[in-house]
């Protein structure tokens, strides 16, 4: 937009970045304020003193969760869940928008083949017998379980065709007159071309998998098997400390229940917070070229 | 059709996951005419015609809960159009600097943290006694409000929360909408008089018509989705009169009281109801706006 140099522009542009400026920081102040309340003494935070800078300084309740049993098993399971289901993921929604991005005359029955996918966003059976589906499918208090259910994300299958689709016909062509088949052509042309689609389907998808916790909650039968997030569910929303040590809760003396939280809340965030902001200008460039299509 | 097959092969993995636990739990849906007992599986259970939809449409809660659920999705669809518009007009007059970067950053970022960890930051800000929110509003001698147990203020809170967690990420893609209006359009504008309110109402709305109407048509499908994650995370019993919504009534039906039946019924209820929202939109959509999915 043009702007003029009146006074009521300058006022808009004062008034423009205040108001900006302070919506971002609202966006960040409840992280910062669980930051301090975590670094805090017990007898600060539950004294509700504490606002945006530690009060009475110390790592105790860090100290504490990293010492939990629990909670390094369930960031391992996370971890295992992160890679695998990622690689897997990602693998199939390369493999599946290939073949689809291809018209009705290079793949027959190309329509339907679409259709297939695009149904299972329209309609779904419903909760129940999903749960019942995957009960009986055998997958129950396993690893697997988080991952072959929803291993085809169709959303991304449609971004990663749209995208093929934007990639010049030449390019196949030549790849097929020297001698390449469509495996090849795949891997080796289209793959690598669309990388900054892939890369942003790769960083929802490996947030996706750091954040569930409903399908931990309810197809794992024991916590043993549950990633961070679901066990952060239920020390955080069920508020529950079960299962401690004498030695754990002798430490439970130092720290308090909302130093605790703060600290697991913290850490379950800290992933996203640390990379995301690197990672934040491939994905607003897949996103758009995925998203606007003219 | 030679040169097709691998082409061919290449869906098949993806259209038996597909298969598997997508379609077959959508045939699963006929246990919500049925009196299911998961130990005699979908053959042997015992049909009961539409007894269990006669029993969920006599439940007294039914009514309110159809109605929490289309109240938050409703207001969460109309707020969540309007707050990005106006964020993203106003984002677009700062120009490409350093802090335009740094606001998108900042409130880009709740978009990527879980419900579980916002709920835990929410639960902790939001605490009558010592949360950070009912402090800042003790200044202005308000007296401590029970934003997540009182049912007045709940549904607002659920709301705003979720328009406070997903606003930054939606203007994504009308900022990219804002960068396809053409700069000599404004220059005109500003030769004739214009005022910077009246560029904004006569190019900018505009331009960015299109992509308003787009969003808008697509999020018709969401009329029953007032989001699982997020009050599951945030309610307790205390707010069941306002906050309980169709998902989270499946799951106490389904997977605490395990009456499968009725928790299906109840899926299948939703499911039909968005699956016709949905292909409505997308129909809109496509007549509207000449979107295609794939």
């Amino acid at each position: 937009m043009v702007e003029g140099k009146s006074l009521g522009n300058k006022l808009f542009r004062v008034f423009n970045y205040t108001f900006l400026i302070l919506l971002a920081v609202a966006c960040l102040i409840p992280l910062i304020h669980i930051l301090a309340v975590s670094l805090s003494s017990n007898v600060a935070a539950s004294a509700g003193i504490v606002k945006l800078w530690p009060k009475e300084f110390t790592f105790k309740s860090y100290e504490f969760v990293l010492s939990k049993g629990e909670f390094l098993l369930s960031l391992w399971v996370t971890v295992k869940r992160v890679v695998l289901g990622t690689i897997l993921s990602m693998f199939l929604s390369i493999l599946i928008a290939y073949p689809l991005s291809k018209n009705g005359r290079e793949l027959k029955f190309r329509t339907g083949y679409a259709w297939y996918f695009v149904f299972t966003i329209l309609f779904s059976g419903g909760l129940i017998p999903w749960y019942m589906t995957i009960r009986s499918t055998g997958l129950l208090d396993s690893i697997w379980a988080l991952i072959i259910p929803g291993a085809v994300p169709v959303f991304n299958v449609i971004l990663l065709l749209n995208f093929y689709r934007g990639l010049p016909k030449e390019l196949e062509e030549a790849a097929f007159v020297d001698g390449a088949g469509h495996w090849k052509t795949l891997w080796r042309i289209y793959v690598p071309l669309s990388m900054p689609s892939i890369a942003t389907i790769g960083l929802f998808t490996v947030v996706g998998h750091w954040n569930a916790w409903f399908d931990g909650l309810i197809l794992m039968n024991s916590q043993d098997n549950y990633p961070l997030s679901s066990y952060l569910q239920t020390v955080i929303v069920q508020a529950s400390l079960t299962n401690m040590s004498a030695e754990q809760l002798a430490n439970l003396a130092t720290v308090s229940d909302r130093t605790v939280k703060s600290a697991q809340i913290f850490v379950g965030a800290l992933p996203i917070l640390a990379f995301y902001p690197f990672l934040q200008k491939y994905f607003v460039k897949g996103m758009v070229l995925g998203g606007v299509k003219e | 059709m030679k040169k097709q097959l691998p082409l061919h092969l290449m869906l098949i993995p993806g259209i038996i996951l597909v298969f598997i636990y997508s379609y077959i739990p959508m045939v699963g849906s006929i246990m919500a005419f049925q009196k299911y007992i998961p130990s005699k599986g979908l053959f042997d259970s015992k049909w009961v015609g539409f007894k269990n939809f006669h029993y969920l449409f006599n439940m007294p809660d039914f009514y309110q809960v159809l109605w929490n659920t289309v109240f938050i999705a409703v207001m969460k669809i109309i707020f969540g159009l309007i707050v990005p518009i106006a964020i993203a007009i106003l984002l677009n007059e700062i120009g490409k600097s350093f802090v335009k970067r740094w606001i998108q950053t900042l409130i880009y970022l709740p978009h990527f943290l879980s419900w579980v960890i916002l709920g835990g930051v929410l639960i902790d800000i939001l605490s009558p006694s010592n949360g950070l929110v009912n402090q800042f509003l003790g200044w202005f001698s308000i007296k401590p409000i029970f934003f997540l147990g009182d049912n007045n203020w709940f549904p607002f809170t659920i709301i705003l929360s979720d328009i406070w967690k997903e606003f930054g990420f939606s203007t994504i893609v009308y900022l990219a909408a804002l960068t396809t209006i053409n700069p000599s359009l404004y220059e005109a504008a500003v030769i004739d008089g214009a005022s910077r309110w009246k560029q904004t109402w006569n190019i900018t709305l505009p331009g960015i018509m299109p992509v308003i109407i787009l969003m808008a048509t697509l999020s018709l499908g969401n009329v029953l989705n007032a989001g699982f994650d997020q009050i599951f995370n945030l309610y307790s019993p205390l707010v069941y009169e306002s906050g309980d919504i169709l998902d989270t009534l499946i799951y106490r039906i389904g997977l605490i009281d395990a009456q499968y039946g009725v928790a299906t019924a109840l899926g299948l209820f939703k499911s039909l109801i968005s699956f016709a929202l949905v292909s409505i939109s997308y129909w809109l959509a496509y007549k509207i706006a000449d979107y295609r999915i794939f």
